[in-house]
């Protein structure tokens, strides 16, 4: 069969998307516990030793408090409390935990550090899998033995207000709910109203006997101005005044009942200084918990700084208190302070208690994880050792396919031969479908079910076997048909391989050198200087190219015009002077005399010479804008310095002037309509951030009302859609008519320019200024390096990758979760809707690789040179893309004992999963364009 | 081209490692408290005096490009104040350079003006003295075939190589081992001296290798 290479490179990747996926299910398994979990509720509490004094007390003890209320603060990190923040804005709190009757420690919660997950935690005491922060998004029923489920099973009556992941985690559990959806980050005020306005009428009735409340605004508020920001000491004196109802409630109500009450103050998860969740730093693991209660000693004086424990010790802690069995699968230990006050007797009850309930989870899970018993228990997917790894072979196969037909595909004629038929119905194939097979039935009769492929269905399995038997059958053969070729070149021909020139050696080099250099923690995390290290030595190599360029152009005719080549060169140093100290460029006389040499005029010259130097300007401006990664995270950069609220009027300005910027680079290859839409949809962005109080109108001197945005937002997301709609109709017109270029031309800028439409209103307006530079790079680069320079479309393809990649961290992304922007996916969105919100946030983190992917594609269709440089340029992207990813996914494999696999190695393996579902996407794209080409 | 030849280059060129080895272990005998890595700043100093001092006093005396037919003093004073002002001006291009390779801007102002200086005297100092401040010469040795002498070979060997080496011992600063050479601008100080002796010792046995081969137009 044959295949365009670029629909050939398309066809892989999807395969490859495939084999990812299918390797990250294996990778990231849902974490699996103890099976005797019915058995487990039904037997009996675990009778107290019979040493010392005859007992038969069997039964579990009382429970120590009457209710219990649980207010988890999101968010709360323990400086908050125990800091100056907690001094200054927290007043009751800070008595409580100096002078009243509480204990007070610092939770530390484990990866990830997510709400969900965080939740289940502290409700059963286990340790959540990593890939729950994918499920944060999707949570369904909490199956495993929990606190909540063991309360409902002893008759307690449980109401709860907040967050709605506890509603879909304890569908069935609450007898009274109200859930406020928690994804609505630029929201921070009515999220707790609607908590608090339950408060008065809850308290009064008492017929309850646990009470949860779960408060987002804290959390929004660092998602959306950070933990230094006025605003999170307005949240927290309005959760102090909140703690001190429920405590004085509370206290009155036992002075007529005479049994003690439990109030809980906890946080889920910490807050970065970027006020952020999801990673490992101290800020975002270290929360708040403070235990109040009237049965605990008051410690007058007592200045100690509180305990550090676990978060999970909650659970075990909450269980004895209600007098309930303590949750099978938890880890915690109890909190002894609290139950300090007890007879010693019942103290150490208690403790036997828990110590049963630990060492029969000990016993139920270390014989099958030998391995994973040393680690800190979440590592669950390295038992059994064939299973989930051979999903990796299928992205390795994919990169070896796409590797060894190189040659052919970056033929003149962009053609390949896929030897598809001949394999599937060779011997191989059959033999490799019966080998896989055999093993599979082998494996999953035998070993006691731990294999992973026997968690997927027959079909998929069998659709799995099918794949990667053929993918290696077509390896085997384009390996025999590179060989034969091989021999036969060699034999025959003696014509000299074309030389490499410097930029490809650079490329070749810098290609492998990312990825080998993705097998260490430290150069994952600081991914982004490898990848403004690689654009600047890019640039550099450019300028050499370029200088040397015009020098060699000098060397052909030096006879001729001899002063012309010494004037040039002292142009050239002159402007090599100039550089050092500024860029600007005032072109004098001189130009005049170069204009024989080259068939650009003086100027233009002058600008080809410039080029590269304000590319290297604008890349390091940006690279001050957003500090990321971790070792230089917490340096000062612009982008704070813009945000911050006392300068709200330069943000405006810039904001401004990026938006006009803009609409000067985009409109140039516009059709009228799209640059009236383009326009006003600016101008709607700039209202939208008006409106959300990011910036200021001249007129408007103080922000007063703040609303959500959502009516300018959808304003811009309709033009967003028309200009995608009027390229669209362009591109089927061109498909259709086949009159010529023109129209697809600007059917595909048109695409493109809604993008950056839709990109300038998700970006946060101190990242507008990303955007201009990546317009202002690519004009660049279009018009005085590749045009005059006559790159070819590899090069261009890589190039366009390298700049993609590196404005994906320029715009602040890192190789961390925390670092992903949710609020982009609720603009113009009333509530949470799944569908919208994942792809608008996706295309916020990615906007930088599809801008200039699909800048790639409207600039090679518009260079009408040669027919197949679009495919060519669609192979290597797919090829360029899926090098890391194999490579990383085996790398990953081969490090999954590393100390960092959950914290550096997990979030980037999720990144590089989506990475290569947006190439996959990308690719298709690049086809649909190729196969309108090769018909018209 | 002789043998001969390539044995003088040999000689100069370990009387510059010499140099450089010698500002190592000479000043521990003067200054208290001295070393590489401590007071890393004096030893740039120091570095890049020596090594710009090995290299005019080995071209006076080695000359090994046919002396000038011109020969006047305020001839000679005009090249040797050119010869300064082009060094200086490498010196600011190279800083400007690391700036735009990340470089902080305004704090360790003078550890990155220091690099750029001992990075100048591997590179532009041999320049200098070789082919004298004639930008045109320079470029026509740093292209393809351009070379016309082992003297301008193995100028383009050290030369590339300080370059690379610079371009390598800037890898190790994002790693987390928290090693004292680590620090900005150590590593790629070293690298950059490293990259200088590589080349140095690389380049007579490469030149003496490819003897054969190697034809230059003049000679």
């Amino acid at each position: 069969m044959r295949l365009g290479s670029g629909a050939f490179a398309a066809c892989c990747v999807v395969i490859e998307v495939l084999g990812v996926a299918l390797f990250l299910r294996g990778f990231f398994p849902a974490p699996v516990r103890s099976s005797s979990r019915a058995e487990q509720r039904a037997e009996p509490a675990a009778p107290e030793p019979s040493a010392g004094a005859s007992s038969n007390w069997t039964k579990l003890p009382p429970p120590l408090f009457k209710k219990v209320v649980i207010m988890l603060i999101d968010g709360l990190r323990d400086d908050f409390v125990f800091g100056s923040k907690g001094v200054k804005f927290m007043p009751y709190t800070t008595y409580l935990v100096e002078k009243g009757a509480s204990h007070s420690f610092v939770a530390e919660a484990k990866l990830p550090t997510v709400t969900m997950p965080r939740i289940k935690a502290l409700m059963t005491g286990s340790l959540p899998g990593f890939i729950d922060v994918v499920r944060n998004l999707n949570s369904p029923e909490l199956l495993e033995d929990n606190v909540i489920t063991q309360a409902k099973a002893a008759g307690k009556r449980i109401i709860f207000y907040g967050d709605e992941t506890w509603v879909k985690l304890f569908p069935k559990h609450f007898v009274e709910y109200d859930g406020t959806t928690s994804f609505f980050v630029s929201d921070y005020t009515e999220v707790d109203d609607n908590v608090t306005r339950h408060l008065d009428k809850v308290l009064k009735r008492g017929d309850w006997d646990v009470l949860i409340l779960h408060y987002l605004g804290l959390d929004h508020i660092g998602h959306v101005s950070g933990p230094s920001s006025p605003l999170i000491g307005h949240k927290l004196r309005e959760m102090d005044s909140i703690l001190m109802k429920i405590h004085t409630s509370l206290l009155s109500e036992e002075r007529e009942t005479l049994v003690p009450n439990l109030l809980v103050l906890c946080g889920d998860h910490g807050m970065s200084e970027t006020g952020g969740h999801g990673a490992s730093s101290m800020e975002e693991l270290n929360t708040a918990l403070i235990l109040i209660s009237s049965a605990f000693e008051r410690k007058p004086g007592d200045i100690r700084r509180p305990k550090h424990v676990q978060q999970t010790d909650l659970a075990a802690t909450l269980a004895i208190g209600l007098g309930l069995p303590i949750p099978g699968n938890s880890v915690g230990s109890l909190l002894f302070p609290t139950v300090e006050g007890r007879p010693v007797r019942e103290q150490l009850r208690f403790l036997h208690l828990n110590a049963v309930q630990l060492s029969k989870l000990l016993q139920e899970n270390v014989p099958s994880y030998e391995k994973a018993g040393t680690r800190s228990g979440d590592g669950l997917f390295l038992n059994g050792s064939l299973p989930a790894h051979t999903a990796a072979v299928f992205p390795s196969q994919v990169l070896s396919l796409l590797l060894l037909s190189i040659p052919e595909a970056l033929s003149n004629k962009a053609e390949l031969e896929v030897p598809l038929w001949s394999p599937v119905f060779s011997l191989l194939f059959y033999l490799t479908l019966l080998v896989l097979s055999a093993l599979h039935v082998i494996v999953c009769t035998s070993a006691e079910s731990s294999c992973y492929f026997c968690g997927l269905s027959w079909l998929t399995a069998g659709g799995v076997m099918v794949l990667v038997s053929a993918l290696l059958c077509a390896v085997v053969s384009a390996l025999a048909k590179t060989f034969g070729d091989g021999k036969f070149l060699s034999k025959n021909s003696a014509h000299p391989k074309p030389r490499w020139s410097e930029l490809d050696v650079l490329i070749l080099l810098g290609t492998m050198g990312h990825v080998l250099s993705l097998g260490a923690s430290s150069f994952i995390e600081e991914e982004h200087q490898t990848w403004y290290f690689l654009i600047n030595t890019l640039c550099l190599a450019l300028c050499h190219e370029i200088y040397r360029n015009c020098l060699l152009r000098d060397d052909s005719e030096p006879q001729q015009c001899p002063h012309v080549e010494e004037e040039f060169i002292r142009t050239a140093a002159a402007l090599q002077d100039r550089s050092t100290g500024c860029d600007t460029l005032e072109p004098h006389g001189v130009s005049r005399s170069l204009t024989s040499l080259d068939t650009l005029r003086g100027y233009e010259k002058w600008m080809v010479l410039a080029s590269p130097w304000v590319i290297l300007t604008c890349c390091r401006l940006l690279r001050s804008l957003n500090q990321t990664g971790v070792q230089w995270a917490h340096r000062p950069d612009l982008g704070h310095w813009l945000t911050s609220s006392d300068h709200k009027a330069e943000l405006s300005v810039l904001t401004a002037l990026s938006l006009i910027v803009i609409f000067a680079l985009v409109q140039r290859k516009c059709s009228l309509t799209s640059k009236v839409a383009l326009a006003l949809g600016l101008l709607g962005v700039y209202c939208y951030r008006a409106a959300i109080g990011n910036v200021l109108f001249p007129w408007q001197q103080d922000s007063k009302d703040i609303s959500k945005g959502v009516i300018e937002a959808r304003f811009v997301h309709v033009f967003v859609l028309g200009i995608l709609f009027t390229g669209t109709k362009d591109l089927l017109k061109s498909q259709v008519i086949a009159t010529d270029v023109t129209i697809k031309t600007v059917g595909l800028w048109e695409i493109y320019s809604g993008l950056v439409l839709l990109a300038a209103l998700l970006f946060r307006p101190h990242n507008l200024p990303v955007l201009v530079f990546s317009l202002l790079i690519q004009t660049i680069m279009t018009k005085f390096i590749w045009k005059p320079l006559r790159h070819d479309a590899a090069e261009i393809t890589i190039m366009h990758y390298w700049f993609g990649q590196a404005f994906f961290y320029f715009q602040g992304n890192s190789n961390n979760i925390a670092t992903v922007d949710i609020s982009a996916g609720f603009v113009g969105l009333d509530t949470y809707i799944e569908v919208p919100a994942v792809f608008l946030t996706a295309f916020a983190t990615f906007a930088g690789p599809v801008l200039w992917a699909s800048h790639l594609v409207s600039f090679l269709s518009s260079e009408t040179s040669s027919g197949s440089a679009l495919s060519h340029a669609c192979f290597c992207y797919a090829l360029i893309c899926s090098f890391p990813v194999s490579a990383y996914i085996i790398l990953v494999t081969s490090l999954r004992y590393h100390l960092f696999i959950w914290s550096v190695f997990s979030p980037k393996l999720l990144y590089e999963g989506m990475h290569i579902l947006i190439t996959a996407a990308i690719c298709v794209f690049f086809t649909a364009m190729d196969q309108t080409n090769t018909k018209s | 081209m002789k043998d001969t030849d390539i044995k003088r280059l040999l000689y100069t060129h370990l009387l510059c490692i010499f140099s450089i080895i010698l500002s190592i272990c000479i000043p521990s005998f003067f200054l208290e408290n001295f070393s590489i890595l401590e007071t890393h700043l004096t030893w740039l100093c120091i570095c890049s005096v020596s090594v710009t001092a090995v290299n005019l006093v080995l071209y006076l005396i080695v000359k090994p490009n046919a002396s000038s037919k011109r020969s006047s003093i305020s001839y000679k004073v005009t090249r040797f104040l050119k010869c300064c002002i082009y060094f200086l001006m490498s010196c600011f291009f190279f800083h400007v350079i690391f700036v735009l390779y990340g470089a902080p801007l305004i704090e360790l102002v003078l550890e990155t003006f220091l690099f750029a200086v001992i990075l100048s005297t591997f590179t532009t100092v041999p320049c200098l003295c070789l082919l004298g401040p004639n930008i045109k010469a320079w470029l026509r040795v740093f292209s393809r075939n351009g070379v016309t002498s082992i003297w301008e070979n193995s100028l383009q060997i050290t030369t590339i190589s300080s370059f690379i080496g610079t371009w390598l011992g800037a890898f190790p600063i994002p790693l987390d081992w928290e090693r004292p050479w680590q620090v900005w601008p150590i590593s790629c100080t070293l690298g950059a001296t490293f990259g200088y002796v590589a080349g140095l010792v690389i380049s007579p046995l490469w030149i003496y290798w490819n003897r054969k081969q190697l034809t230059y137009k003049n000679n």
